[in-house]
């Protein structure tokens, strides 16, 4: 493997990190915002304030890990991506300013009517977030993304595969969260809201499972690199994807709610490396290769010293802070 | 290595046929850095300080028993909860910008300083696992416990601080590549850190978030003693962070002095700007505000030669003056100058302000009671914005027309898109939405808190208690 490949699988990686685990944050906007009225609505509102509240800022850091490994290690392809993928880049930028900022308002709103506005923005903007996000990622997929070329910063993205690739990212982060939004709920000995959830979240993953598969077809005219990549390479990510997502809804259906989320996580982290995977060896499809996109090589060994001291400095302090969010003690509400 | 550069800008310079026209993109690219920079820089402060800030009286709270700090640090906390979220997501607007405006400055230079952003995002990474442990720990985790999770936070505001602050020490003095036949070559991403800049620069703005967040939180206290909250928690409240505040206020003139020194030597233009010096004179007068009209120096008080004595540490060393930079090389030189003056002046205010307690205090005076001392300190916490937003513009407005210094012009670095205004105009209307937000947020918090509520009700929903007595949809939460 060589140099440049490490880097973007690192890179990658972080992709899938700020996939499965901000997607979880993002797809609980869609559970808010059908959470019901005031009264109705509000053990689960508290319970999402409750879930995403410690790890949104820490999942959100993500996103910029994968912004800066790729100016630094591909800076002519991210030039190129973000003056062909203006549009949905900002729009995604809006929904994350809104999402953090009226999430964070909400928790201290000074009556009812400032929380239900803030909290209409929250969720309202997880939702907005996901879908440019994918839609981003779909245009690179299809090769609508070319190095020298202006494109037209409407018709880059406003494609089959674009819109395919925002409806995939908003379901697998509902779908996410649903699942594990019912872990948390049994965790915190809320078995009526572990219930609604259930409920919930097996409606969506059923959707979320159609528009993932069905999505497949539209790609064959669309973006045939991916498609290609998809039914040849990237075939068994797509059949553990399957697999996983069915396993999920069996151990819903059956309250195994523990062992559904990491099904669920195997489903969409599937899901996203069929992407990564099935567009191997581009960076930006069918326009350049990782390989040739890649910057200065001190840079890229100087990026893995940084990866090197992430994984000291980073992933133990979060592993630590998710393992609390997850114990019993930090599931039922502070006194 | 600037002569070895000199070649690059014939190329650039011809790449650009005519670089008097500008690109689509620029103007309204500077207008949106401006707004969305000095919006984050001042959340930025709260991020490096108020850890540290917040260390100090939960420490008295955790383990001298003192239940008055730990209240105050169990607030403060909740105060940064929600500006580190704001925080965040203006700093992602940025992470966004930098390609999104500047496609030239990213493209080009992307994997010269692309470590620096790498080594600020991990120190990010590590400030935010942090702050959701310290903020989700009240009542879950022992004090003395919860103590060690600010460290981090204090230690990764420091080392965040420092990174960004080297990408913006690299843009005034390049180092780490060479330019052959218009291509960056030679590539070192390390060198970014060990410019001659950047220690400087770090810890000018270091000491410039701990006076922003020191002043402003002494302030809010500052303000309940006016108003005649005279007990224990409000003094502690502010003696904290005005303890902070004095020690960068007095701190800062002379890093800022020895950042001017370099000023002479890397960027006289800059100098040149800030001094308001057209000519070259020898000795220097030191020009207190003034403008330049037609040419002419208009309105300035002029103090003979006490120029050269700050701007070069001589009796006799001149100012090198604009006269001797090339029209296109040189600054907007009014902004400059007077950003530059405002910056010093409020500095030098603090000194006085800081002073005049400390001193008071040693001769047995409390400056507390006097009400004229509470009202400077009120009004500490805009100027210190001011004083911050005042430095920036003199530095950054100062290195143009460069956007790095010597190698590419701003104009390069732009793009050609013009429908860039509207995304000018959506962000001062998000960014004022945001603002009113979290004014409004924060003041009902302190409200709650005078009306002796610690933890703030559920705001999702009403009370379950008061289903029977309110109709539902009942405007308060209470």
């Amino acid at each position: 493997m060589s140099l440049e490949l490490v880097v973007a699988a690192v890179m990658f990686t972080g992709v899938l990190a700020y996939a499965v685990l901000g997607g979880a944050d993002f797809g609980s906007g869609f559970f808010d915002l059908t959470a019901g009225g005031d009264r109705a609505g509000a053990a689960l509102r508290t319970r999402i304030d409750h879930s995403i509240g410690p790890v949104w800022e820490a999942n959100h850091v993500w996103l910029i890990f994968v912004l800066v490994t790729w100016w630094s290690a591909f800076p002519t392809a991210f030039a190129a991506a973000m003056d062909a993928l203006i549009l949905p880049m900002l729009l995604a930028l809006l929904g994350i300013v809104l999402r953090g900022s009226s999430f964070a308002f909400r928790k201290y709103a000074a009556t009812l009517g400032q929380a239900r506005f803030f909290g209409v923005v929250f969720a309202g903007s997880s939702l907005v977030t996901p879908f440019f996000l994918g839609a981003t990622a779909g245009a690179i997929a299809s090769g609508r993304v070319s190095l020298d070329g202006r494109e037209d910063v409407w018709s880059s993205w406003l494609t089959p595969t674009s819109v395919i690739g925002g409806l995939v990212a908003v379901g697998t982060c509902v779908f996410l969260a649903g699942c594990f939004l019912v872990a948390d709920a049994r965790r915190g000995g809320e078995e009526d809201l572990a219930e609604t959830l259930r409920r919930r979240t097996l409606g969506v993953g059923l959707v979320t499972g159609l528009v993932v598969f069905a999505g497949l077809l539209p790609l064959r005219a669309d973006a045939p690199t991916l498609w290609d990549g998809l039914t040849g390479r990237a075939l068994p990510l797509v059949l553990v994807a399957f697999v996983a997502g069915l396993a999920t809804l069996g151990l819903l259906l059956v309250r195994r709610y523990a062992l559904a989320r990491l099904t669920a996580v195997v489903a969409v982290a599937s899901v996203v490396s069929g992407w990564g995977v099935g567009q191997l060896p581009w960076l930006l499809v069918d326009e350049v290769t990782v390989v040739d996109a890649a910057g200065a090589t001190a840079t890229l060994q100087g990026l893995l010293v940084a990866f090197g001291l992430a994984a000291v400095l980073v992933l133990p302090p979060l592993a630590y802070l998710l393992r609390l969010t997850q114990t019993e003690q930090w599931s039922r509400a502070a006194h | 290595m600037l002569t070895t550069l000199a070649p690059l800008l014939t190329t650039l310079a011809s790449d650009v046929a005519g670089a008097a026209a500008e690109p689509a993109g620029l103007l309204p690219a500077r207008q949106q850095m401006a707004l969305s920079l000095g919006w984050h820089i001042v959340l930025a402060c709260f991020g490096v300080a108020l850890p540290t800030i917040i260390a100090v009286v939960h420490w008295r709270g955790a383990f001298r028993g003192d239940q008055g700090a730990l209240l105050l640090a169990k607030r403060w906390g909740k105060v940064s909860a929600v500006l580190f979220a704001i925080g965040a997501v203006s700093g992602t607007v940025l992470g966004f910008e930098m390609g999104l405006l500047w496609p030239g400055l990213m493209g080009t230079f992307g994997d010269v300083v692309g470590l620096a952003f790498a080594f600020e995002g991990l120190s990010f990474f590590v400030e935010a696992i942090f702050l959701g442990m310290y903020l989700y720990a009240w009542g879950r985790m022992d004090p003395r416990h919860q103590f060690w999770m600010l460290v981090p936070m204090a230690v990764s505001g420091i080392s965040g601080t420092f990174f960004i602050l080297s990408v913006n020490a690299w843009m005034n003095a390049p180092v780490g590549f060479d330019i052959v036949d218009g291509e960056v070559v030679n590539i070192d991403p390390w060198a970014v850190f060990t410019n001659d800049q950047v220690w400087m620069q770090f810890l000018h703005m270091w000491l410039a978030a701990f006076m922003v967040a020191g002043f402003a939180v002494a302030a809010v206290y500052a303000a309940g003693m006016l108003r005649g909250r005279r007990d224990r928690h409000h003094r502690l409240g502010f003696m904290v962070p005005f303890a902070f505040a004095t020690v960068a206020a007095l701190m800062q003139p002379f890093v800022g002095h020895l950042l001017g020194l370099r000023v002479a030597e890397t960027q006289p233009a800059k100098l040149a700007a800030f001094e308001l010096a057209l000519e070259t004179e020898s000795p220097s007068p030191l020009r207190l505000g003034g403008i330049v009209v037609d040419g002419e120096v208009v309105g300035s008080i002029d103090v003979p030669v006490l120029g050269s004595v700050i701007a070069r540490n001589s009796f006799t060393e001149p100012v090198q003056g604009l006269d001797t930079i090339p029209p296109e090389d040189q600054p907007p030189v009014n902004v400059v100058h007077l950003a530059f003056q405002t910056m010093i002046g409020i500095g030098s205010l603090f000194v006085l302000v800081v002073l005049a307690f400390w001193g008071a205090r040693w001769r047995g005076r409390d400056l507390l009671e006097n009400r004229w001392f509470l009202r400077a300190v009120v009004a500490c916490a805009p100027l210190s914005v001011v004083a911050l937003q005042a430095g920036w513009i003199a530095t950054e407005v100062g290195r143009q027309p460069w956007v790095v210094y010597g190698v590419m012009r701003t104009t390069e670095a732009a793009g050609d898109n013009s429908g860039l205004w509207w995304l000018l105009g959506a962000t001062t209307v998000v960014y004022t939405a945001m603002t009113v937000g979290a004014v409004l947020v924060l003041r009902s918090m302190a409200r709650r808190w005078r009306d002796g509520e610690e933890d703030l009700p559920s705001p999702y929903g009403p009370e379950p208690g008061d289903a029977e007595v309110e109709p539902a949809g009942a405007e308060t939460a209470r």
